[in-house]
């Protein structure tokens, strides 16, 4: 029950910082747009593998750049004052969802704008939304622990990539399959293995970073 | 003498696995020909890495535990031996697929997935030297590397089975076994891969004799 408190305590801290500053979700969100709109002028029209594998790739760099901010971007002191009036299960917990919603925000966005540019929807978009979904909810679980080791090592953005790519790489590839599928528009049943490797691999990450952060988070 | 029981016994299953590796009959098989003695080098290279990278978990767990320096240095120096081992396999298949699928590297998912999973580990390396201060390289450390161990078994054992592949026991193709009748080949294989595991775990054992007398010699 403390722990629940906790994390919707912090929740709600991390919404209230970033209201206040708006700067992640606005810079990020800029980011995807301009993105897109570079894509959009040096392509012109793209239909189909490479509409998709184009889009995997914007919200890829996307993502590392919105979540690598929770742990990085906090300094010193507010990591200590967290540290004495929180549990490190509620602030990882708290974070991962924050950038969960974060995430979902931003794909819908990344996905509205990228459709309207290019003018073009895949066959199955109920599909290709329940991918976008388990690709933002992978993204930001995978993420948000990958920058809590980076911010430990204190080295920045550099060794976030470095960590996060062959994490994530497997990810892909499957996301990239089961969009493939909506795109087709092949029937729903062809794509329940690739959902629950997805599930699977959110599963085994949440799992594994529940029980690793403690040790991360005492200094 | 009575130690170094399984020193000589890896030795010897090696030098008799190489020898009647070559040596012994195989059948006769279209494309393959010969090329299927690989089995009893490309094969056991991978298990003795699987056995490394587990070593190396173990001892990150027991680092995280205890803090005992101790377990830092096994786990780095496994995953020392480890990688060696993963790119002779590496280069051991590629050398077969020169030959049997025309190309060193194709665009195959068994390669691509194998070459991602050490990249992890190699991630995992580029992680040590990114932290000067020892107690804080060996805690983030261990926590990567337990972290990045799943991923590692999702790309080697669940991905392939997702997708076709050329490789021998996926995607449809029969493993050895459908091709060794009378056994002939089982005799050879599974002395090599136990003997490989031995000569592996013996690397590893040596590099961390050789690394902490360093560390003494120093200190």
């Amino acid at each position: 029950m403390q722990l629940i408190k906790e994390v919707k305590y912090l929740i709600g801290k991390e919404m209230l910082l970033e209201w206040r500053s708006k700067y992640a979700l606005n810079g990020v969100v800029l980011y995807v747009v301009s993105t897109v709109f570079v894509c959009f002028l040096s392509f012109v029209s793209l239909k189909g593998v490479t509409w998709n594998a184009l889009f995997w790739i914007i919200m890829l760099f996307a993502s590392i750049n919105a979540v690598s901010k929770s742990f990085l971007q906090e300094s010193k002191g507010r990591q200590l004052y967290i540290y004495t009036i929180a549990s490190p299960l509620a602030l990882i917990i708290s974070k991962t969802i924050y950038n969960i919603f974060l995430m979902l925000l931003l794909t819908l966005i990344a996905l509205g704008f990228y459709t309207l540019v290019f003018d073009y929807v895949p066959e199955d978009m109920g599909l290709y939304l329940v991918a976008t979904i388990l690709g933002s909810l992978s993204f930001s679980t995978i993420f948000t622990m990958i920058s809590a080791i980076a911010s430990k090592a204190g080295n920045g953005g550099m060794l976030m990539a470095i960590l996060s790519f062959p994490v994530i790489i497997p990810v892909i590839t499957v996301l990239i399959k089961l969009s493939k599928n909506a795109i087709d528009g092949l029937d729903r049943s062809v794509s329940l293995d690739e959902i629950g490797i997805l599930l699977i691999i959110n599963v085994l990450v949440a799992v594994f970073t529940l029980m690793l952060f403690p040790y991360l988070w005492r200094d | 003498m009575y130690k170094s029981w399984w020193k000589i016994l890896g030795a010897v299953l090696v030098v008799y696995s190489t020898v009647f590796g070559f040596l012994s009959s195989v059948p006769a098989l279209p494309i393959l020909h010969q090329s299927i003695r690989n089995l009893y080098f490309h094969v056991p290279m991978w298990f003795s890495m699987i056995v490394l990278f587990s070593v190396s978990v173990y001892h990150s767990i027991k680092y995280l535990s205890n803090n005992n320096e101790e377990h830092d240095m096994k786990a780095v120096q496994s995953v020392n031996a480890g990688v060696l081992f993963g790119v002779l396999g590496i280069i051991t298949g590629a050398i077969w697929a020169k030959f049997t699928w025309g190309q060193a590297w194709s665009f195959d998912v068994k390669q691509n997935f194998a070459a991602i999973a050490l990249l992890l580990y190699f991630a995992y390396l580029v992680l040590r030297n990114a932290i000067d201060e020892e107690q804080k390289r060996a805690k983030i450390a261990a926590i990567y590397n337990i972290f990045a161990f799943p991923m590692m078994v999702v790309l080697l054992f669940v991905l392939p089975r997702l997708s076709d592949s050329l490789h021998p026991g996926n995607g449809g193709n029969p493993g050895f076994n459908a091709y060794d009748l009378d056994s002939h080949m089982r005799m050879v294989f599974y002395p090599a891969c136990l003997g490989w595991i031995l000569i592996g775990y013996w690397i590893y054992t040596l590099l961390f004799r050789v690394s902490s007398l360093e560390k003494n010699k120093t200190a």
